[in-house]
């Protein structure tokens, strides 16, 4: 498998590590069902037949974590982008919602 | 039997006549040609006979000439590059080649082992599940190492290879797999629109069964157009040719798994040449050319040496020039195979009969055959073949059922082509049933991959040409190039109409379907009777396809016939999944460079050259290397060492390299804040030029690594971590950075490799430091108290970092200067401690110090513990949320019955503890249901004079002084130990602050 670094270009997959799902966030604490968020934030995954969304570090390359749409069956890669690009946006649309 | 070549044909083929080769065969000496294979040069010698087989020790001969053969496997050199399981049918012969047959005993002719045939109701279908079942305990001692002594091939080298195997990694726009018509029409397409083209093929001269075969294109023999071919490809700068090469594996993103065989077609590797290359392949497009296997016809003794496949033959003759029989009988299914009677003809061999499972012959073979004089059966079958070690005829039935016997000492055979598309199903794909051709084709493919010529289903000459042309133009295309069509050169045509045909079911001797793996066509039908009638149940139960040639001969005739038991059609049966590697690849290739010491290349701290020469003793921490322990020249045994070390230190100074803690640089305006979500107590209230001590939780709860933090700036923070954790946090810190809050202003940058750091320890530890630093810094402890931190010049001018940091529990300091530096700082730590005695210790007086000072380590932080358990639940802070608090309040964290950390001695001083031990209570019985807590760190306290231990204990607050067992079955420990406080040393901390 390789994957197109937005930094680095398309290295092979030896370059990164992988740790999990991307379509979840952390909860936040001050919720009053803290507990129960952070419970199934922590170990509740959905076992995707299809397109994921997935964080991957560039270990051995620039460090950046990034968010990588992969295809479970086919292991393709439509999309690769800097989770700190996909992070921002989050946070600015959690703001913009409130 | 001869050793002259007399079987070698004087006009055919394409070996050198005029480089001789000598080689041995289980150590009688041939002859042979350059450009043969060991099976060629066998043939050409008349050895048909070159192994036995797996289960019943049958004699087998050269049944293929390529990579799927199952039958001709050798042992190939001697000592320690002795390589076992090698098909001689791919072996490309040497000056020098010693080979052995396999599998037999005593010898080839003579196998004792031979009576397994005899006893095959014991060894069918199943046999492992059924037999030897009672009783159980005869199954270790006695079955499986009598099953495994007569089973089995080849054994391996007992001696480490001293060979070297090397990695490389290509990428090109189009990969050809294969170079026979349709490969070597791929590439010139690809290549002459400019696209980069790697072209691999697994023998060592390219062109395929255009080698092979005694055809014409473009007015020329196919091997001379091939060489053309080859010619105009080798002379393009974008093409890179690579023979000797099998690609084995389609993975993921257009990545492919080649071998390279660079060396073994020689005695031993040149100078600095690898044995063997693996090839990561990086391809934008890929055309699979890799042809088609031929699949026997399953009868009765099919698998006497003397039966041959029909391709086989026509290799043998038209590329080796070897003639393997002198009078053949030929047994086709199809139009290809009964051609070869024209091949026969040509090198003299007497066709004794042509007889083809269909009702009528095509007319121009069958006047060709009748002028060669051979019987024609039309609708008939070989039932049988006869003789023993080598076919001495073949028992032939007509259509009308009459049966005749002829002699002959070759029954070439031929029940068509299944197309290798192995590689098309490597990633998922499906391949779908072609009546026409009676095989399965690619049909679903991966995306940017093609298929084209034979593996494609193409089988004719000229459409393979085509094919091959057409899939070539389309992968440059693909891979972004404007790629015109190219001229199909013209070549001579050929009828290649096929009938399915499988299995004569008239045979009266064992028909063999797997010849590698020993299955026949009756245990196939036994597995259907038993109720094993899916195709994976069939391959799992029988072992059929599951030998090192992966069923290439074999595993459609294995399903034809179970389709025919089951009543099935072939496509509903199905096709077992075809796997990497394609042919087997060895070990010593996959590892490549990466074996021994480069298996796991060790760090080296910035100490190592001054420590080794000091005899330190070296341990392996994390990826590094670091020093154990320095034992003075009479020192015998580590604890005398170890002992002098730790007293050393608390009675003077020492100093110890700790460069390989991780380093971290936390900087930007919110580094407080940031630090304060990923510790668990307050980093943002840390004054400058202070350091504190800190720890981390996983979002589970558990501790995750623990270390300090030291602030420079307002907005500059250096934080350490473990040795072994130093990657894992760093990714830790990025995540949370990037991720959870990439909002604040924060940057991470790892400095491990960048700071030369050590510990100086001891009651003198200020005196040492004094001579370090330069002046006029003030290391008095007003001006520099217990976690203080600086930035200074040492050793006159050097960039320097202070920090007054006690792992030891004495006075001490932590030393950092730029890595390069580090070497000159251990000298002049040496060199002006001197007169205060300085001691260099290493790892082992660091733990056993810890230990005392009851500081928890990586035995404590292990993965299961809370912060709670390991004794800082007080540090965590309540005011402010951080990584994993809110799990670590779940009520199993949070529990209070929970082991915690605690202390122990022996109640027997003299007693040694054992770290591993579990407590029970001191009356109670030794089980899991009475278990207590287990010991974690144990060690020799000098400073106690006893053994000490660390460990985690239930309720460990409330039974401060109570006696419990320290139960360790396994070492025959069983102690009693008092439950005391962890802290074994200077409870107050005192010397910590003098």
């Amino acid at each position: 498998m390789r994957i197109r670094c937005p930094h680095c270009g398309e290295r092979a997959l030896d370059e990164f590590t992988y740790l999990g799902d991307a379509s979840i966030t952390r909860p936040d604490p001050a919720s009053p069902d803290a507990a129960s968020e952070f419970y199934t934030y922590a170990y509740e995954r959905r076992n995707i037949a299809g397109p994921t969304q997935e964080l991957w570090y560039h270990q051995a390359g620039c460090h950046s974590w990034l968010v990588v749409t992969r295809d479970t069956r086919t292991h393709e890669i439509s999309d690769v982008k800097l989770a700190e690009d996909v992070a921002s946006k989050r946070i600015k649309t959690t703001a913009g919602a409130a | 039997m001869s050793g002259d070549q007399s079987f070698r044909l004087s006009k055919h083929g394409l070996v050198d006549r005029s480089r001789p080769f000598r080689f041995s065969f289980d150590g009688v000496e041939h002859d042979g040609y350059a450009g043969d294979t060991l099976a060629s040069a066998l043939l050409a010698n008349g050895i048909h006979l070159v192994g036995r087989s797996f289960k019943y020790h049958r004699p087998r001969g050269i049944l293929t000439s390529g990579s799927e053969d199952p039958n001709a496997l050798v042992e190939l050199r001697t000592g320690a590059r002795r390589e076992p399981n090698t098909k001689a049918t791919t072996i490309e012969l040497y000056d020098g080649l010693e080979a052995k047959s396999q599998n037999r005993f005593p010898s080839l002719r003579l196998d004792l082992m031979a009576v397994n045939g005899f006893l095959s109701p014991v060894f069918s279908a199943g046999f492992y599940y059924k037999t030897f079942m009672w009783p159980a305990a005869f199954w270790e001692k006695l079955y499986e190492p009598m099953i495994r002594r007569a089973a089995g091939l080849g054994s391996a080298a007992m001696e480490g290879d001293p060979d070297t195997y090397d990695k490389a990694n290509a990428f090109c726009d189009v990969l050809v797999v294969g170079s026979g018509a349709a490969g070597l029409m791929a590439a010139l397409a690809a290549a002459r629109s400019g696209a980069r083209v790697v072209l691999a093929d697994e023998s060592f001269t390219l062109g395929g069964r255009l080698l092979a075969e005694n055809r014409s294109i473009d007015g020329k023999s196919s091997a001379e157009w091939a060489k053309t071919a080859v010619a105009e490809l080798s002379a393009l700068p974008n093409v890179r040719l690579l023979s000797r090469t099998t690609v084995f594996g389609a993975y993921d993103g257009g990545t492919f798994g080649a071998v390279e065989r660079v060396s073994d077609h020689m005695i031993q590797p040149a100078a600095g040449q690898p044995r063997q290359r693996l090839w990561r392949i990086v391809a934008k497009q890929v055309v699979v050319a890799q042809g088609a296997t031929e699949r026997p016809i399953v009868f009765g003794n099919n698998d006497r040496p003397g039966v041959m496949l029909a391709s086989a033959a026509r290799t043998y003759i038209n590329r080796y020039g070897v003639a393997p029989g002198r009078t053949a009988v030929v047994f086709t299914s199809n139009d290809d195979g009964a051609s070869t009677i024209n091949d026969l003809a040509s090198a003299g061999i007497t066709v004794a009969a042509l007889v083809d499972t269909r009702s009528a012959l095509p007319e121009a073979i069958e006047a060709r055959a009748e002028a060669l004089g051979a019987r024609i059966f039309e609708g008939g079958v070989v039932s049988d073949a006869l003789g023993r070690s080598r076919v001495t005829g073949a028992r032939i039935i007509d259509a009308s059922g009459a049966v005749h016997t002829i002699s002959c000492d070759l029954i070439v055979v031929s029940g068509g082509f299944s197309p290798n598309m192995q590689m098309t199903t490597h990633l998922g794909g499906r391949s779908q049933w072609r009546d026409d051709i009676a095989g399965f084709v690619p049909g679903t493919l991966p995306k940017n991959m093609s298929a084209a010529g034979a593996a494609n289903g193409s089988f004719s000459l000229a459409s393979c040409l085509a094919d091959g042309a057409r899939a070539g133009s389309s992968a440059a295309s693909g891979a972004g190039f404007d790629a015109k069509p190219i001229a199909v050169p013209s070549s001579d045509d050929e009828p290649s109409s096929v009938a399915a045909f499988w299995h004569v079911d008239r045979a009266k001797h064992k028909a063999f379907v797997d010849f590698q793996n020993d299955v026949t066509a009756a245990d196939v039908a036994l597995a259907e009777r038993e109720g094993y009638r899916s195709v994976e149940h069939l391959k799992r139960y029988t072992t059929l396809g599951m030998a090192t040639d992966q069923g290439r001969t074999s595993g459609v005739n294995g399903l034809a016939i179970l389709a025919k038991l089951t009543g099935k059609s072939i496509p509903e049966t199905g096709i077992t999944t075809a796997r990497p590697p394609y042919t087997p690849v060895s070990l010593g290739a996959l590892a490549g460079e990466h074996r021994g010491k480069h298996f796991k290349p060790f760090r080296l701290t910035p100490s190592h050259n001054w420590a080794k020469a000091q005899g330190a003793v070296f341990v392996e921490a994390g990826l590094w290397l670091r020093s154990l322990y320095f034992p003075k020249p009479f020192e015998n045994d580590p604890l005398t060492s170890i002992i002098r070390e730790v007293n050393g230190v608390r009675n003077g100074v020492g100093f110890c390299d700790v460069s390989t803690l991780g380093k971290v640089e936390v900087h930007g305006t919110d580094a407080g804040k940031f630090l304060d979500r990923v510790y668990i107590n307050m980093m943002s209230t840390l004054p400058v030029g202070k350091a504190r001590y800190g720890a981390m939780l996983r979002e589970d709860g558990i501790m995750m690594d623990d270390g300090t933090a030291a602030r420079f700036a307002e907005d500059r923070y250096f934080v350490t971590t473990t040795t072994v954790n130093a990657i894992k946090v760093v990714q830790h810190l990025e995540l949370c950075k990037q991720w959870h809050w990439p909002d604040l202003d924060v940057q991470i940058v790892p400095s491990t490799d960048q700071w030369a750091q050590y510990s100086v320890a001891g009651p003198r530890a200020r005196e040492l430091i004094s001579r370090i630093v330069d002046k006029p810094f003030d290391v008095s402890n007003e001006a520099f108290p217990y976690m203080a931190v600086a930035e200074l010049t040492a050793l006159g001018g050097l960039k320097a970092r202070l920090y007054r940091l006690s792992f030891s529990g004495e006075l001490a300091y932590e030393i950092a200067v730029p890595a390069r530096h580090g070497e000159l700082l251990a000298r002049t730590l040496m060199e002006k401690g001197a007169d205060l005695g300085v001691t260099p210790y290493g790892t082992e007086a660091l733990g056993v110090m810890r230990i005392e000072k009851g500081h928890v380590g990586g035995p404590e932080i292990n993965g299961t513990t809370t912060a709670g358990d390991v004794g800082l639940g007080k540090m965590a802070s309540k005011k402010k949320d951080f990584i994993g608090r809110t799990l670590s309040e779940r009520s199993g964290l949070a529990d209070p019955n929970r082991p915690r950390i605690v202390g122990f001695r022996p109640v027997d001083r003299a007693a040694r503890l054992r770290a591993g031990a579990h407590f029970v209570n001191r009356d109670a019985e030794p089980t899991a249901a009475n278990d207590q807590g287990y010991l974690t760190s144990v060690a020799y306290s000098p400073s106690n004079g006893h053994w000490v231990g660390l460990g985690f204990l239930a309720n460990a607050e409330s039974r401060m002084g109570e006696i419990v067992r320290a139960y360790d079955p396994v070492r025959g420990g069983d102690t009693l130990v008092e439950v005391v406080s962890p802290v074994f040393v200077d409870s107050e901390g005192a010397r910590l602050r003098v």
